[in-house]
């Protein structure tokens, strides 16, 4: 007993109670991610649930204040590699309000061409691990491989496969290559082709359906109440998508649902980025019809800008939700503070109230459902 | 790229694309090939058949007993050889080890780890092993075997030591017990026991306490929940598949294996039995732990289960006794529903003439005559036999590309309500078909 008192909460050896078991869940766990998720456990039922971030934090948030606008890009993209458009998009759009860039109408296009096809890159690698933690391995290989498809096209469009660092202050870095819109337009039909096969195997699978129907089930009062934002929010019956309620660059002038479902449990969370990628599709084929042909795409900044004495936020809608940025600015080159508020933390706060009383072998499911990225949350 | 091929003496180099296929590479890792197996007879094999001989009943040639020193005479007189291949096929170990026993059973099982890699790579846009032994990785299983026997084993601190070594080896003898009752072809059985089919539900009742055991031993959470979760899914679909089994026992009037695979000459027992056969072959997924019933093992909920804590052999002895145990309910199946050995005769005949006279091959004649594996029926037997059995284990993998895990609650209800009360439905068709005098002993087919 005296030794297990000093010990940390989620480690402590002596028993609560005759019939509760603690599990440590993670972090070298398969179905953890780079997080502990202590669980209590009643037989088969989970009593109690205490998820534990903070593995990899790197302090992204202070390392940005020892760098200038344009140095601060290519490392406030690490904390999701594979949706480093989304991530970085506030934080251009509020370097560009607070250093008074105007962006040419073209980049604006090739900024959403380049989000959306990010957010299919995320919500694939995302839709793969659901799929093995599920232990559907199928659903981990398809779209493992037809991720490859818009990590190409990315390739010729910005150089990197993942980090791509592309978007900028002032418009994104390089203009597009010459056939990209003849390649893309192919990929995304090919791609919407494949992406119907999902729902053969996976969404419409009996035994799929029967386990993740009804756990998890957020309700549409909770799902605002805890503060959830993107699919998980949409999939309790809430129609909020930030490129809907606060359009940025040109999603005003672009045509596509948001999709809602009602039911909030974990079939639903799953099904909503799925098809959210249709619309992603649906959102790239308009802006290369809408796109300027020529023009510039980007703005050339001084060497050193400086903001003024002010702040601003920003938010766009990554693959995990809202993703705002805050910026305050002290005149100097380097920004003063930056606060990135991103979707996956928020997300996690509700996974404590879903899974208490379910059973533990929902436990993956509801998880990976609540479209949390551990890295994004611990930036 | 040509400049770097021809660098590394013509070897394929590693890359994500698979190479495009070069005739001269191919003959050249069969080649390769050809000279480890040689290597490996010459510095392996042949001492091991050497220590073999001093314990097998060795034939008397011309009036003088040959003695293990003489065997390997046969190199330059094939004539020899017969009588002695003969000996070693009379003798108990033999059977055991390699014929309708062990060594039969652990070849299937290897072919099924291969087959089950690349078909499920072909489904899932992979394309699976495909470098060890450069043709389409068929080496690969062998290099896994070699690391897995080359890794440390690991015990963990708490550990009831005793039974956490025995479990692997009693996980491996449980299996190939099973493996034993099994008749692969008319008289080729390890052990013909008269209640055939009790001797099996006997063998299978091991399972689940080799594995709670083994769970319990480790001292660890996550071993302990996956034993738990083995325990109720191995009990609770134990009965249904005794069950779904009485329907056939009662039809064919014997316990016997042998002999129900023998009432099924004409017609197998699926065709009168389909729900028996349905219900049987979930319960043998559910008995196997594969996909959809693999809740002992769920990797993202309890890391391994009760594989948790094993490390290097001992892991790879518990896989060999999986893949044993999943060859014994695929030949279980084929013996009960699909009619065991019996079917058409595909195997050609042998010609007369060489029965007399034997083969001439130049300077050599070989005699065959009396040879027990050589008898036309019996090889047609196996070849039937390991038809339906492969067929079955291709039935037995498919799932794992297509379904996920089910959850425990779901698999309880599965076994409990629904998969008894469809072989209790099975046993009033049987019992219909027996007391109408359709089937059984004295009916009209």
């Amino acid at each position: 007993m005296t030794m297990s008192a000093q010990l940390p909460p989620g480690l402590q050896l002596e028993k609560v109670d005759e019939r509760i078991m603690t599990l440590n869940v993670g972090p070298q766990h398969p179905g953890s991610g780079h997080m502990r998720i202590i669980v209590q456990i009643d037989g088969d039922y989970i009593v109690a649930c205490d998820p534990d971030p903070g593995y990899v934090h790197r302090g992204e948030e202070k390392m940005a204040e020892y760098r200038n606008y344009i140095t601060n890009i290519p490392h406030l993209e690490r904390p999701v590699i594979h949706d480093s458009c989304n991530i970085l998009y506030p934080y251009v759009l509020g370097a560009e309000e607070l250093l008074g860039i105007e962006v040419p109408e073209r980049a604006k296009y090739v900024r959403v061409i380049a989000a959306e096809l990010n957010r299919c890159v995320y919500t694939l690698y995302w839709l793969a691990i659901y799929g093995i933690f599920l232990g559907h391995s199928t659903m981990f290989m398809w779209p493992s491989g037809d991720r490859e498809l818009f990590i190409d096209l990315l390739e010729k469009l910005t150089g990197a496969r993942v980090t791509h660092a592309y978007f900028i202050p002032g418009g994104v870095r390089n203009d597009m290559p010459a056939n990209f819109e003849d390649v893309c337009l192919r990929q995304v039909r090919y791609f919407e082709k494949r992406i119907a096969e999902y729902s053969d195997i996976f969404y419409d699978n009996p035994i799929l359906i029967s386990r993740t129907a009804n756990t998890g089930v957020l309700s549409r009062n909770d799902a605002i109440r805890l503060g959830t934002t993107g699919s998980v929010l949409r999939a309790s019956g809430v129609d909020y998508d930030v490129r809907k309620k606060e359009p940025y660059d040109v999603y005003d002038s672009l045509d596509f649902e948001t999709n809602v479902l009602k039911s909030g449990d974990s079939y639903a969370r799953s099904k909503v980025p799925w098809l959210d990628m249709m619309e992603s599709c649906r959102i790239i084929r308009d802006a290369l019809s809408k796109m300027p042909k020529s023009g510039s795409v980007r703005t050339k900044l001084k060497p050193n800008p400086k903001g003024g004495d002010t702040s601003v936020y920003k938010r766009v809608e990554s693959g995990r939700g809202a993703l705002g940025c805050h910026i305050v600015s002290r005149k100097k080159p380097e920004p003063y503070r930056v606060k990135l508020s991103v979707g996956s933390f928020r997300n996690l706060i509700a996974m404590p109230y879903l899974l208490k009383g379910e059973k533990l072998g929902n436990m993956p499911s509801v998880y990976w459902s609540l479209n949390y990225w551990p890295v994004e949350a611990d930036r | 790229m040509e400049f770097e091929l021809l660098a590394c003496g013509g070897r394929q180099i590693m890359s994500v694309i698979a190479p495009t296929f070069r005739l001269s590479y191919f003959l050249k890792s069969i080649l390769d090939n050809v000279f480890w197996i040689i290597v490996l007879v010459t510095l392996v094999g042949i001492p091991a058949i050497q220590i073999v001989l001093f314990y097998i009943e060795m034939p008397v040639i011309n009036g003088e007993l040959l003695t293990p020193f003489l065997a390997l005479t046969w190199l330059a007189d094939p004539s020899r050889a017969i009588p002695i291949v003969k000996a070693f096929m009379y003798t108990d170990f033999f059977r055991i080890a390699v014929f309708p026993g062990f060594g039969l059973a652990a070849l299937v099982a290897a072919g099924t780890i291969f087959v089950e890699r690349k078909m499920l790579a072909k489904l899932q846009l992979r394309v699976g092993p495909f470098y060890c032994g450069k043709v389409e990785g068929i080496l690969q299983l062998a290099g896994d075997g070699l690391k897995l026997i080359s890794k440390e084993i690991i015990i963990p601190a708490k550990a009831d030591k005793p039974i956490f070594w025995i479990a692997p080896v009693a996980f491996v003898g449980t299996a190939a017990a099973f493996v034993s009752l099994i008749p692969v072809a008319p008289g080729w059985v390890v052990a013909d026991v008269e209640l055939g089919v009790l001797a099996v539900f006997a063998v299978i009742g091991f399972f689940p306490i080799v594995t709670v055991l083994s769970a319990w031993s480790a001292n660890s959470k996550f071993p302990f929940i996956g034993g738990i979760r083995a325990l109720h899914q191995m009990i609770s679909f134990e009965i249904p598949l005794i069950l779904s089994l009485l329907g056939v026992v009662m039809l064919a009037g014997t316990m016997s294996l042998t002999g129900i695979a023998e009432s099924q000459e004409f017609i197998p027992w699926i065709v009168f039995l389909p729900v028996g056969a349905i219900v049987f072959f979930i319960c043998i997924l559910a008995e196997l732990e594969r996909i959809p019933f693999d809740l002992p093992e769920a990797e993202s909920e309890i890391v391994a289960g009760w594989l948790t804590e094993f490390s290097g052999m001992m892991y790879g002895l518990v896989q060999l006794g999986t893949y044993l145990k999943l060859y014994a309910f695929a030949a279980l199946f084929t013996v009960m529903f699909l009619g065991g050995w019996s079917g058409p005769m595909l195997w050609p005949p042998f010609p007369e003439e060489i029965i007399t006279d034997g083969i001439q091959l130049g300077p050599i004649t070989a005699t065959i005559p009396g040879l027990p594996l050589l008898d036309q029926a019996m090889l047609n037997g196996v070849l039937w036999f390991l038809l339906k059995t492969v067929a079955v284990i291709f039935f037995i993998l498919l799932p794992r590309g297509v379904f996920p895990r089910i959850r425990i609650d779901m698999l309880l209800s599965l076994g409990w309500y629904k998969l008894i009360g469809l072989s209790f439905i099975n046993i009033f068709i049987a019992l219909a078909l027996l007391y109408a005098g359709v089937l059984g002993p004295g009916g009209i087919i």
